[in-house]
């Protein structure tokens, strides 16, 4: 048996003039978490669909779980869950009743799908609202009842194409509990997603996709050292103080870098970010800043954003942490 | 949200149907048609087209035209309208079933049954099978309203319920035209702008409304090349009297050809779509 949940090589798929997948190698091991990152476009919906047998690539191979996608796509589906984009629950059926439709289709029995049902909704504190139309939900609520949709049948792997887009902060850690309680129980989940946050905090390996191409495939802590770590970024109450916040924060940046005032072309003027190792930065720029008496708007740790991931990965000359600080004053 | 009770184990061999001894394709499609039928007792205005539509049909042609085109005998004429109208707002009927699939499919409902390990037919079965309660809900509001019209049945009971049953079928058979353009429309507002302009001539161009040797030569050809015309006859003999057999076979020999025609080709304008 493979120990591998998912592998796929050479995916290709075109739609019209769009190559949405150009040759995607991936590969996720059992019982890990693998975030595909990539913006809008990249190619990451069109990847999961292809490996949860809704599409059938141009050309390449995929297995989940051990199968053939393609040759055995009915015991693939025996074996996956999907979470979609769009939350894809029936809005006239209840929470409860579309559940119980996937326990049958599942080929449960009424009574063991009405159960399972039962528990999932318990779960995911959707009990009270069991008995209404999911229409009548709230955006979180019909996101999570997505979620239970797809683990009715207790799947070995599962799909979740960007399960928090659009979802406020605390729901989106409700989620990402959700999940990491899926993978401590032996399912293997590959997870699309915008933000390197969210494959920071989840993903055992992240991959990058981009025009339909893996353009990386690493630990996050690898992508990070790759794309620069953490950014400190300050914005003094004055403009005038940016020569001071400069002062300080050079101070405090990771060995080898300076603190430098954002100009990138859109973002407001007035801040100073830097390149910084650790969260300890934090601890000794605020006291710094206050010694030199400077009133700040803003202070915050960033991880890089998926422009600064994509400046870094896509300009292969310079991959490195000091290029990523120029990325982003370019 | 902390712990999963895993109550309901899924043991045994995974790749073996389980669930009860019927066919996995007809259980799965029974399952898909109780999710229409919930649909359609949740939003019950859906059923406006098979209930008040049809019986403001018949009341604009019986009390508007039927005096002009049947001489005055308005009661005389409703007995040979309302089995015209009944096969009329049988193919009319379908018309909201390809709109439904074709919003399913956009909305992505569609694609959590095609990640499951359900038959490829099982979500358009199930759909055209829920379906029969809106033929039946045509024929029990034509009959009963005719009924308060001065529509009587002149053959008996065993008749009416045949007639009933060949309506439900007729049904059955003629939405698979709707299923099939509501997996090619790219809109449901679409399917409906196309299902009006291939019903409108079927419905009209028939024997629903006039006898057709008052029909001018060309148009006589059309109607007797239509599908609705020999279901029309049918009914009309099986309600009011007259001749049913050769009608019957004719309109068999046509659920038979459209059910041979557009399952295959909505079946896989369905394994096409998304």
């Amino acid at each position: 048996m493979s120990d591998l949940a998912v592998r796929a090589e050479g995916l290709r798929k075109r739609f019209g003039k769009t190559q949405a997948l150009d040759g995607v190698d991936l590969a996720m091991r059992r019982g890990t978490v693998l975030g595909v990152l990539g913006p809008n476009g990249a190619g990451k919906t069109t990847a999961v669909r292809v490996l949860a047998t809704l599409l059938r690539p141009d050309a390449g191979h995929a297995e989940v779980a051990g199968i053939d996608v393609l040759r055995q796509p009915q015991r693939v589906r025996r074996r996956i869950g999907l979470t979609g984009q769009y939350a894809s629950v029936d809005e006239d059926l209840t929470g409860a009743q579309n559940l119980v439709l996937i326990g049958r289709l599942l080929d449960l029995t009424t009574r063991d799908a009405k159960r399972r049902a039962a528990e999932l909704l318990d779960w995911f504190d959707l009990a009270e609202a069991a008995g209404r139309p999911a229409k009548t939900y709230s955006g979180g609520m019909r996101r999570r009842l997505d979620l239970a949709a797809s683990l009715v049948g207790h799947p070995e792997v599962i799909f979740l194409d960007e399960p928090t887009t659009g979802l406020d902060p605390a729901k989106r850690e409700d989620m990402w509990g959700v999940v990491r309680t899926q993978v401590t129980q032996g399912a293997s989940v590959m997870l699309t997603t915008q933000y390197l946050e969210e494959a920071d905090a989840l993903a055992d390996e992240i991959v990058v996709i981009n025009k339909g191409r893996v353009i990386a495939h690493d630990s996050p802590d690898g992508l990070k050292r790759r794309v620069g770590g953490l950014t400190l970024r300050v914005r003094p109450a004055d403009p005038a103080r940016v020569p001071d916040v400069l002062r300080v924060l050079d101070a405090v940046a990771a060995p080898g870098t300076t603190a430098s005032a954002e100009t990138a072309a859109g973002a407001r003027p007035g801040a100073v970010s830097a390149p910084v190792t650790g969260d300890t930065a934090l601890d000794e720029a605020v006291p710094a800043l206050r010694r030199a008496g400077v009133e700040v708007t803003e202070l915050a740790l960033h991880l890089p954003s998926l422009d600064e991931v994509f400046h870094v990965l896509t300009d292969g000359s310079r991959a490195s942490a000091d290029a990523a600080k120029e990325g982003e004053l370019v | 949200m902390t712990t999963l009770d895993v109550s309901v184990s899924v043991s045994g061999d995974l790749d073996k149907p389980r669930g009860g001894a019927r066919a996995p394709r007809v259980r799965h499609s029974v399952a898909l048609a109780r999710r229409s039928l919930i649909k359609t007792i949740r939003t019950p205005e859906a059923l406006i087209d098979v209930t008040l539509q049809p019986v403001i049909f018949l009341l604009l042609f019986t009390y508007l035209f039927g005096g002009a085109i049947s001489g005055g005998d308005r009661h005389a004429y409703l007995q040979f309208l309302l089995p015209g109208m009944l096969a009329q707002s049988l193919a009319m009927g379908g018309i909201a079933l390809g709109q439904n699939l074709n919003a399913d499919i956009e909305k992505g409902v569609f694609d959590r049954f095609r990640s499951l390990p359900v038959a490829r037919s099982a979500p358009l079965v199930g759909a055209v099978a829920a379906d029969i309660v809106r033929y039946l809900t045509v024929c029990v509001v034509m009959l009963g309203f005719g009924a308060v019209m001065g529509f009587r049945v002149r053959t008996g009971l065993v008749p009416a319920l045949a007639a009933v049953a060949l309506s439900v079928g007729f049904g059955l058979c003629f939405c698979w035209i709707s299923v099939l353009v509501g997996m090619l429309a790219r809109t449901s507002g679409a399917v409906q702008g196309v299902m009006f302009l291939l019903v409108f001539p079927l419905a009209f161009g028939s024997n629903v409304f006039v006898q057709t040797s008052t029909l001018p030569g060309w148009l006589q050809a059309f109607v007797h090349v239509n599908p609705i015309t020999p279901l029309v006859s049918t009914i009309r003999g099986l309600l009011v009297g007259g001749p049913v057999a050769g009608h019957l076979t004719a309109t068999l020999a046509w659920m038979a050809g459209l059910l041979v025609v557009f399952v295959p080709l909505a079946l896989r304008a369905y394994a096409r779509r998304a």
